[in-house]
């Protein structure tokens, strides 16, 4: 079997955070909520932030889907928490980038988020990895429902 | 069980995927072409490419013969009592479009019922809200056995004689179910309601006879049986197809054009407005002679030996769930599954490294999802291509896949 293109797509860290995922739930006192899901393949996620003077205060995320869809999420949740909407977009952006393996700026700490840069060998796999981030910039736009 | 050697008849099937010889089990998707349907569409192009049914010259009329030849192929394979009733089109999603905009429209009003089943994929669901919403209809849904099959008691709760159209699906994308056509269609007949077929996944595999299905619609794509995209079959009874009216209009469906009045061809061209899809149904004609030539029974006799043999491998793998009926008499040539705590795109990502093609995901059939209780599955779909060495394969990349996941996890 290819494992070695495998290894680069399941790193522990992702099957890490599928396991045991950071921020996993619905934010309570959250004033923004998206739903998202992918249509092609049934992927579903809900995310509630609480954005208060441009800045991320809180959020959590619950959904169904793959390990990198999930995993992805679950790191998302970690890397924008007080961070300014900006940030978060801009760092949503990078993150997109990354996913269509162009040069990234190394100003930005990916931390955690470096562990998904296997997925961009796995076209078919990009969809799953920014579910969740499309969530964050549709809602941190202040399109939430 | 079909001989190896048909393999040979498509080339797409000799070749590696992931440095792994290509084990290709997504025919329910959309299946591979043999030699003969790819030569087909060579030979149109290259020698006889012309519009149909209006030039005098001779490329013209090769290929009006071509497009219409392959008609007569289609009413064969289906057993139509004339080429009057085989309409081309482009493919199982436009033809169910048609009944509904076309004789749902002018039969159905507020109040009336169309009956459809839990276990619909979109194409065979969405059509119907539309025509419903636009109607003041009411959708009704078969519910379905814990199996996943139809109980003809059930179907005869449903369907009342308020029902006007009834939609089923004849094989199952996702459950493998075949479902009770004639009898269905005899109780929709009963209360006088026409039955429409969806035959997406039953063409390709089984011998259909529209006569004694005796349905008054059925719907089918050529690329689900060896022929190419973009073109498909609607069949309609005559005198139906007469008193309906076109949903498309403009070139080639028309008779006499006036300023401000028009009539239409006669059946089937009124309903094949603009230039038609000429290669594609040379193509399907070509894969209607291929699959002719070994035999639709064959074919099934061997998908369904196949299946028996796959559920019977995939049974061994622990934590491994199938969906749809156990019975092997009761399905057609795929198995649906999930593998526990592994994604179904997770399991599709590892064989794919293995060089096997499954599909993963809702399969077009989000209801029937929600039915299940899932959000998604894995499913190995068969055809007369594959063989018993196929079905190890899997086997053998499912259990990888767990090992794969149980150690990473």
């Amino acid at each position: 079997m290819s494992t070695n293109k495998l290894d680069q797509l399941y790193r522990s860290v992702i099957m890490e955070h599928y396991k045991h995922p950071k921020n996993k739930g619905v934010l309570e006192n959250g004033n923004v909520t998206i739903d998202m899901n992918n249509p092609t393949c049934g992927d579903v996620i809900r995310l509630t932030m609480n954005v208060e003077d441009d800045i991320v205060k809180d959020v959590k995320f619950e959904g169904e889907g793959c390990s990198i869809s999930m995993a992805s999420a679950s790191m998302m949740t970690q890397m924008i928490k007080g961070k300014t909407t900006e940030e978060a977009v801009k760092l949503a952006h990078t993150f997109s980038d990354m996913m269509l393996g162009k040069e990234l700026d190394e100003s930005i700490d990916l931390d955690d988020l470096e562990a998904l840069s296997g997925v961009a060998q796995f076209p078919a796999r990009i969809k799953c990895a920014t579910l969740s981030w499309k969530a964050m910039e549709k809602g941190v736009s202040g399109e939430s429902q | 069980m079909l001989s190896k050697d048909i393999r040979n008849h498509f080339p797409i099937l000799d070749q590696e995927v992931n440095g792994h010889p290509l084990v290709y089990l997504d025919s329910a998707a959309t299946s591979q072409k043999p030699v003969q349907v790819i030569e087909a569409l060579d030979r149109y192009y290259r020698f006889d490419n012309s519009n149909v049914h209006r030039g005098v010259h001779t490329l013209g009329n090769r290929a009006t013969d071509g497009y219409e030849g392959a008609r007569e192929k289609v009413r064969k394979f289906i057993n139509a009592k004339s080429t009057q009733e085989v309409i081309f089109m482009r493919g199982t999603t436009t033809a169910i479009n048609t009944v509904a905009q076309s004789y749902g429209r002018a039969n159905v009003s507020e109040g009336d019922e169309i009956v459809i089943t839990h276990m619909e994929h979109h194409s065979n669901i969405i059509p119907w809200q539309q025509l419903a919403k636009e109607t003041g209809a009411v959708l009704k849904y078969i519910d379905l056995e814990e199996d996943g099959t139809l109980s003809l008691d059930k179907v005869r709760e449903t369907i009342t004689d308020k029902t006007k159209i009834v939609s089923i699906m004849y094989v199952s994308n996702v459950l493998g179910t075949m479902n009770p056509i004639e009898e269905i269609t005899k109780i929709a007949h009963q209360h006088g309601a026409v039955m429409c077929v969806d035959a997406a996944q039953a063409a390709p595999h089984l011998k259909i006879d529209v006569q004694n299905l005796d349905c008054d619609f059925l719907a089918f794509s050529g690329h689900k049986m060896c022929g190419p995209t973009g073109i498909g079959v609607l069949y309609g009874k005559k005198d139906l197809l007469n008193n309906m009216e076109p949903i498309e209009f403009g070139g080639e469906m028309i008779d006499f054009v006036g300023l401000y009045e028009s009539t239409w061809k006669e059946l089937p061209w009124k309903f094949e407005g603009g230039t038609p899809i000429i290669a594609g149904a040379i193509g399907l004609g070509a894969a209607i002679d291929f699959l002719e030539e070994i035999g639709l029974d064959a074919i099934e006799q061997h998908e369904h030996e196949l299946a028996g043999y796959a559920m019977d491998k995939m049974s061994e793998i622990d934590g491994l769930t199938i969906y749809g009926p156990r019975d092997p008499d009761q399905r057609a040539g795929l198995v649906t599954f999930n593998l526990n705590d592994v994604h179904p795109h997770d399991v599709a990502t590892v064989l794919d490294m293995n060089g096997i093609a499954v599909r993963a995901g809702h399969h077009c059939a989000q209801p029937l999802m929600k039915w299940l209780e899932v959000s998604s599955t894995a499913r190995a779909s068969f055809y007369l291509y594959n063989t018993t060495d196929d079905v190890d394969r899997l086997v053998e990349g499912l259990r990888t896949t767990k090992e794969y996941f149980n150690d990473v996890y």
